[in-house]
């Protein structure tokens, strides 16, 4: 009575057809990364070493290291951090806690994913009519900072408002019935209880922050400057905008050398993220609610 | 009796600051319109030609007699995100599917880890991939004298568009609910009838965001554009012929302009336009994925 019948065994076997062609088709998509990254990583990793992570460029930037480079892209992403967080953290706060089911409310989430939206090279643009020019930063790490933290700030708005929501209403409830205002509820309640999540959002941001080239090119990245930064008012060097330099701007650079910043510059773009979703992962198991 | 303690105030003061915050989001993108309208508002209005810069192909803002027709580079734009469409929708949403419908526990979770990581790789280290491996590859393959172009920028811009597109398709069909599957089988269907007959029409305009989403990000992408594309202004009538981008002119001409001269606005207007078109595909994104909330 419950054999299959031809019709059965039709609509079966279509479904392993389209199941093998999906799984194919997504197979398609990583193999060829895989094989890119792949490729980066042998002929970049020759050139990887204590001497060319520490030593300045030098015969006009077809040898030596990559120092300066790293060490602007710290500062950075360390400023473009200082910017963004609190305010991400805020927004994130008041979409979550506060916002009403308004007109406002929906302005500002159109406001965010549009913030994400628009071209690199539209906030390059913005950053220098704002902070360049108008604010007189001049190039400096500021301007390019400023300009990468608002580029940035929905990362960690979406990251912020996600962890602060996953935190249970009843915890909330619990603390305004001791008679807790709304803040000292965030402050002693939610916010303790989200502070990782954050944190996760946070790293994110600095994977995020630390691979973009178009909005610092002309708002504070330098070609080459043979000194490190000594403020936020200094231009400098930049990992990705070095890679750029390196790859496109400059003849007689050794391939060596080009692959070996390609490769620096994505270590350190793919940890930061492995390392952000880890973290995740592992919050997620130890949950408790 | 006033009952207004320190907590009270501090309150008060913390919903000012956190509601400043919300907002600045609001200020931050009407800022960017703003000063960009700003620096390319004397273009705009003083040698800005309308129909010469729809219908030109001549861009020559450096020349004695500078003409600003910006179609070749609307086009080229046009051809390199279009064949990177032609390529990462199709995989991208099966792709989708196959993590959300057919992949299970380990398998899933790995997938979802490796689509995210792709996702996080930086335009800039697309473009070296563009350059210094697609474009000898390119050239090897189909035994052309130039690898740098349309087929080039736009298979790049395909593998960059393609892990976005998955995520957020992929988290349109996690959202039709599972009593709409479980109901379907219910009555007799097959997995492939739940997806197709079910699962897909309903997610049909999460998936046509995802969709626009990836076609906003290929229209603004940068780096990548401006290295893989070959950077020459024409209309591209192979594949392999090299295109520039709105994008990628903005970035390789803005550092040689005159503040406040007329190619520097016309840049700036170039932003506008990029801004423009940018804003209503996400405007568009919007409003589709709230139809399916309203029903």
């Amino acid at each position: 009575m419950f054999t299959a019948t031809a019709l059965n065994r039709r609509s079966y076997r279509r479904q392993s057809v389209a199941k093998a062609v999906f799984c194919l088709m997504t197979v398609a998509l990583v193999i060829p990364v895989l094989l890119i990254l792949g490729t980066l990583v042998v002929k970049g990793a020759p050139a990887i070493s204590w001497e060319f992570l520490f030593t300045a460029p030098t015969n006009n930037m077809t040898a030596g290291g990559i120092f300066p480079a790293l060490v602007g892209t710290i500062w950075l992403v360390v400023v473009a951090l200082l910017a963004s967080v609190p305010i991400g953290v805020a927004a994130a706060l008041y979409l979550s806690e506060y916002a009403p089911d308004n007109l406002l409310t929906r302005a500002i989430n159109l406001a965010i994913v549009n913030l994400a939206g628009v071209p690199s090279i539209v906030h390059a643009l913005f950053g220098f009519g704002a902070f360049v020019l108008f604010f007189r930063f001049n190039a400096s790490i500021l301007a390019a900072s400023l300009t990468l933290a608002v580029m940035t700030l929905p990362v960690v708005i979406v990251a912020t408002r996600e962890s602060l929501q996953a935190v249970p209403h009843a915890f909330r409830e619990a603390c305004w019935n001791m008679g807790a205002t709304r803040w000292q509820t965030i402050r002693k309640v939610v916010l303790p209880n989200s502070i990782s999540g954050i944190l996760t959002g946070v790293i994110l941001e600095v994977s995020r922050t630390s691979g973009e080239t178009a909005p610092i090119m002309f708002t504070g990245a330098a070609m080459f400057v043979p000194f490190l930064p000594q403020s936020v008012f200094d231009q400098t060097m930049a990992l990705s905008y070095h890679l750029y330099n390196v790859s496109t701007q400059l003849t007689d650079v050794p391939e060596e050398l080009t692959y070996g910043v390609a490769l620096v510059l994505i270590a350190i773009v793919l940890l930061m993220n492995a390392v952000s979703i880890g973290f995740r992962i592992y919050l997620r198991g130890l949950k408790k609610w | 009796m006033d009952r207004r303690d320190a907590a009270w105030y501090i309150d008060k003061v913390a919903q000012w600051v956190v509601f400043v915050g919300g907002i600045s989001a609001i200020v931050f993108i009407v800022g960017i319109f703003v000063f960009i309208t700003k620096e390319g508002l004397d273009f705009v209005l003083g040698p800005l030609n309308l129909g010469e810069f729809f219908t030109s192909i001549a861009w020559r803002p450096t020349s004695n007699n500078p003409t600003y027709g910006a179609l070749a580079l609307i086009v080229g734009t046009a051809s390199v995100t279009g064949f990177a469409m032609l390529l990462s929708v199709p995989l991208s949403l099966g792709a989708a599917l196959f993590i959300a419908e057919f992949a299970t526990g380990k398998t899933r979770e790995v997938l979802k880890v490796l689509v995210e990581m792709l996702a996080a790789i930086p335009s800039v280290v697309w473009g070296f991939v563009g350059m210094s491996i697609m474009h000898p590859l390119i050239m090897r393959i189909f035994d052309v004298p130039l690898g740098l172009g349309v087929l080039n920028a736009g298979l790049i811009l395909g593998l960059m568009a393609a892990p976005i597109m998955t995520t957020i398709a992929e988290d349109a069909l996690k959202a039709v609910p599972d009593t709409y599957r479980e109901a379907a089988e219910a009555l007799g269907a097959t997995r492939w009838e739940v997806i197709f007959k079910v699962v897909i029409p309903a997610s049909r305009n999460g998936l046509l965001a995802a969709v626009l989403l990836g076609v906003g990000r290929g229209f603004g992408e940068t780096m990548a554009v401006l290295m893989a594309s070959g950077h020459a202004i024409n209309i591209p009538t192979s594949p392999f012929d090299s295109v520039r981008a709105l994008t990628a002119t903005i970035a390789s001409e803005l550092g040689d302009t005159v503040r406040g001269g007329d190619h520097w606005g016309s840049l700036f207007t170039l932003g506008i336009l990029l801004f423009v078109v940018t804003f209503v595909i996400n405007l568009t994104a919007d409003i589709v994925v709230r139809g399916i909330r309203k029903k």
